[in-house]
């Protein structure tokens, strides 16, 4: 990605670094972008919050889910009990 | 017959993870835990015919999960019967727990209601994904909940970085509003 050194960012822009840094995968540069944004942005305040919010519910709840490979191994079996009980 | 109908074939895309997170948060076992939710599944199949219609699916296999966590735990105490039972009552012969401090509450650690709390966070979650698109859904749990790499998940499901990020903002956006409505 080409380094633009706008110091003001779209609101898309930071919505997206806001979901970056959710994971931190979001760059110190990228940051510092969001956190200007944020000053002057209610809208993007707002969301950033409620995002983070939801990282932190998921983490807190520590919700588990099934792998893709899981699945298809319930799947098989559970077809293969299927023809059997044809 | 009302309204809710059984299709086995949808089954493990529709509440697999559901069943499964319920079943982990009471066993702490991902094997065991897998092990169930397949028993649920043969025993849904088998008494399908008992199927009235009155509860939706999803209720009605909850219900047999239920019996098989239950089932589960008296197979591993009759075991445990068997063993011989000893009890220490003190640990190390040492009068450990004899001082104070060691009495006190520990105020982080966790109490029963919030396991409680967060066993209930967990399931509404999973209510909130089955909400999303099937696609969203998915990617959202490669990303967060399995904790795969951008890249990896970029190769699996043959789409573009900026494409995963935008599947993952819509996901976040409506998993939000669903989880103010549910939890808060």
């Amino acid at each position: 990605m080409s380094k633009d050194y706008k110091i003001f960012v779209s609101c898309d822009k930071a919505a997206h670094t806001c979901d970056k840094s959710q994971y931190n995968e979001a760059s110190l540069w990228e940051k510092i972008k969001l956190n200007i944004h944020l000053i002057y942005c209610k809208a993007c305040r707002k969301y950033s919050s409620n995002n983070g919010k939801l990282t932190k519910l998921i983490k807190k709840s520590e919700v588990e889910c099934l792998k893709a490979s899981e699945k298809e191994k319930l799947k098989v079996n559970l077809n293969n009990e299927l023809k059997n009980n044809q | 017959m009302s309204g809710h109908e059984i299709n086995p074939n949808k089954w493990i895309d529709l509440y697999s993870d559901y069943l499964f997170n319920y079943t982990i948060t009471r066993v702490n076992d991902r094997e065991i835990a897998q092990d169930i939710v397949q028993d649920t599944f043969f025993a849904g199949l088998k008494s399908m015919k008992n199927f009235k219609g009155e509860a939706s699916e999803r209720t009605w296999l909850i219900s047999i999960l239920k019996r098989k966590i239950i089932d589960h735990y008296r197979k591993i105490n009759s075991r445990k019967g068997k063993a011989e039972v000893r009890m220490n009552l003190s640990f190390d012969g040492e009068d450990e727990g004899d001082w104070l401090e060691q009495r006190v509450a520990d105020p982080f650690d966790k109490t029963a209601e919030d396991n409680l709390e967060n066993t209930e966070l967990g399931l509404a979650i999973h209510d909130c994904l089955g909400k999303l698109p099937a696609k969203q859904a998915e990617v959202f749990q490669m990303k967060t909940l399995l904790g795969y790499d951008t890249e990896t998940i970029c190769n699996e499901l043959g789409i573009t970085a900026s494409n995963l990020w935008v599947i993952i903002h819509r996901a976040r956006t409506s998993l939000a509003t669903c989880i103010e409505e549910k939890w808060f």
